[in-house]
């Protein structure tokens, strides 16, 4: 195991900063105040002042520096080494996406700002969801939407706004048992009801079950494609004819969109809701659970359910406007520019605006999310796009695909594949062989860390038993790769013993999984100062 | 695996105890098993109705969060309080101190549905396949 990156090193232990707390420590020199002393009891109500604060950390700057340095180092990241987390794709988040979302004239932006001092930032999300619309074939996008899920409740709702304006609410959505656990969960939060329906024995969908449950109380389908066995769905057409005859849209849930980038679009299977994971697909950081961002497209039929504000582009007369700002298609002469809505009135920010914000949307489920958006996340998925272009965008679905691919012929000889067939952007495994042997997928997973990669997702999709669920993107070469089957392979052969106390060379060995989520301690009190 | 005679289980790996038009209702050793470590459960509130085969409440573990199917319809008579402050008795003891809910049955006929100790058994090791 010499030649692999885990290796045990120096890591320091750090307290939580309040323990490093020494009275009368300071970071920052105040200067005295040069106007007059107010009391707070004279200017606030008492029953909202504080007369103590307990445990207030009192810390130096380098105190501080090295508390949260130290920290970092127990971290694993993608800028670490690889992170096959199945169904998240991690993959390489470049640089420059971090250097545009540093320009000032974005970084500093405020949302309160007028439209008139805001128009780069409005053309960026402007052309950001024309970019979008384009790669996933859909007519229209918002950008609005925090994360995947806000995605999946915004599509749930436009669904059944649509139908609650024909007169004729439907209840139900249909649901395959591949789906991530936030499909029912969003259909349950839009007042749906979800309802389950099997895959087929090769792991995708068949047209005969999506029929036997679609009827005119059904909204649609919710689908993944890929799904989330890493199986392209190959009935997704004649599945889209028989939702779009009974009146039904069908929701792809666009987690696994990587594997489709620039190669086949959405839209052209029938799909006529998607959300983007601009955190998955586009490079952007998935940073701690958040800040993400969940944009999703419709075809004009949802166009009207949007969320507000939305963007437009006003129509500009060049003789009057000088310098317009096309949007740059994405892809030859044929990427169409949205056609702009009518009536739109001038607004505060006077006639120099080119784009700006329409709020006049009767039919709309609403603001989804403060202000526009996760804008941050957006300038970077933007920079994603516009480095890669098409071209560089196809590479990336081609290259994350044959990688899969490459893991799940590598693996294979080791590990059980329940579903033994061309994948896209992930393999499944189970640990049937293991388990023979007296370990599972979860020691696997440990295991795997004392070689110095992240474990895979674990224990879904619930479809297979025990599943391992490997996902290693475009971002690894062929070493790298060869590095990851090297070491699945090493575990697969190892003691049971070592593999079941994995991980050995971590910070802290195996964790309580089970304490940890029955008995959480979440809040520091100075009584359990240790 | 022990799955004992007096019981009747369900599909979805729900046992029952009948004593006149009660039931008492838990998971099987199968399904706790297969769970692992049980960390949360939600149950409904006393008071409330239950339908067979439909879902009465969910079961995180360390791996999954899975629903709980009703293996029959009635009112739910009592709850086990225990379960919220150690969900760990479902594993240790799923058929005795891991009971989840109590139901009046409201049709006794339903109980014709449900599969013996010995049915069940067959069905689970031919679900593994």
């Amino acid at each position: 195991m010499s030649n692999y990156i885990g290796t045990t090193g120096l890591v320091m232990n750090e307290p939580l900063i309040f323990e490093r707390s020494s009275e009368g420590k300071r970071g920052i020199d105040v200067p005295k105040s040069d106007v007059g002393d107010v009391r707070p009891e004279e200017v606030i109500p008492t029953d909202l002042l504080r007369t103590n604060i307990e445990g207030f950390p009192e810390v130096s700057e380098v105190d501080v520096v090295r508390h949260f340095v130290r920290i970092s180092q127990w971290n694993y990241g993608v800028d670490t080494g690889m992170y096959p987390l199945g169904s998240c794709t991690m993959k390489y988040n470049p640089k420059v996406n971090e250097d545009i979302a540093r320009l000032p004239g974005f970084a500093r932006t405020h949302p309160y700002q007028p439209e008139g001092l805001s128009q780069g930032a409005l053309q960026l999300m402007y052309e950001l969801e024309r970019y979008l619309a384009e790669i996933s074939g859909m007519d229209s996008v918002t950008l609005q939407p925090a994360a995947g899920a806000q995605g999946e409740l915004c599509g749930m709702l436009m669904m059944a706004a649509y139908f609650s304006k024909t007169g004729k609410p439907r209840r139900k959505v249909i649901i395959p048992d591949t789906a991530h656990g936030t499909n029912p969960a969003s259909v349950t939060l839009a007042g749906l009801t979800a309802v389950p329906v099997k895959t087929g024995h090769e792991g995708i969908l068949t047209p005969d079950a999506v029929m036997a449950v679609m009827d005119e109380d059904t909204a649609g389908i919710m689908i993944t494609n890929p799904n989330t066995l890493g199986l392209f769905e190959r009935h997704i057409k004649e599945i889209s004819d028989i939702v779009h005859k009974k009146g039904g849209f069908v929701y792809c849930d666009g987690a696994n969109m990587n594997a489709l980038l620039g190669i086949a679009r959405l839209g052209d299977m029938g799909v006529d809701v998607v959300h983007m994971n601009l955190h998955k697909t586009f490079s952007t950081p998935h940073g701690g659970g958040g800040p993400g961002a969940g944009p999703v497209g419709v075809k004009k039929e949802l166009e009207p359910f949007l969320p507000i504000p939305r963007i437009v582009k006003k129509n500009i007369n060049p003789v009057t406007f000088p310098h317009p700002h096309p949007t740059p298609p994405l892809e030859g002469e044929g990427a169409k520019e949205a056609p702009l809505p009518q009536g739109e009135d001038e607004g505060e920010g006077g006639s120099s605006c080119i784009y700006k914000f329409i709020y006049d949307s009767p039919d709309s489920i609403g603001r989804l999310r403060a202000f526009y958006g996760n804008f941050g996340v957006l300038v970077r998925a933007y920079a994603y796009i516009r480095a890669m272009g098409p071209e560089g965008l196809r590479k990336a679905g081609e290259m994350a695909v044959l990688n899969a691919n490459y893991v799940k012929e590598g693996l294979k000889s080791h590990y059980h594949l329940p579903y033994n067939q061309p994948c896209m952007h992930e393999c499944v495994f189970s640990d049937k062989l293991q388990l023979e042997k007296g370990f599972n997928t979860l020691d696997i997973a440990k295991r795997l860390m004392d070689y110095g990669f992240h474990p895979p997702t674990v224990y879904f999709p619930l479809v297979v038993h025990d599943a391992i669920m490997i996902e290693p993107t475009e971002s690894e070469d062929k070493a790298g790769l060869d590095g990851f089957i090297d070491a699945m392979k090493r575990i697969a052969e190892e003691e049971p013993e070592l593999v079941r106390s994995a991980p050995h060379k971590t910070r802290v060995g195996r964790l309580d999984e089970a304490k940890a989520a029955r008995k959480p301690v979440l809040r520091w009190r100075p009584s359990v100062k240790g | 695996m022990d799955f004992p005679k007096e019981l009747k289980y369900h599909k979805e790996h729900c046992w029952v105890k009948v004593e006149g038009n009660r039931a008492l209702i838990g998971i099987t050793e199968h399904a706790q098993e297969e769970l692992g470590d049980i960390v949360y459960v939600e149950l409904p509130e006393r008071g409330s109705e239950t339908e067979q085969d439909e879902s009465f409440g969910t079961v995180e573990s360390a791996k999954a969060i899975s629903e709980l199917f009703a293996p029959v319809s009635g009112h739910v008579v009592d709850i086990n309080d225990d379960l919220a402050d150690q969900p760990e008795l479902i594993n240790d003891d799923p058929y005795e101190s891991g009971w989840m809910i109590e139901i009046e049955m409201s049709d006794t006929s339903e109980l014709k549905n449900l599969l013996t100790a010995d049915q069940y058994k067959k069905y689970i090791e031919e679900e593994k396949g």
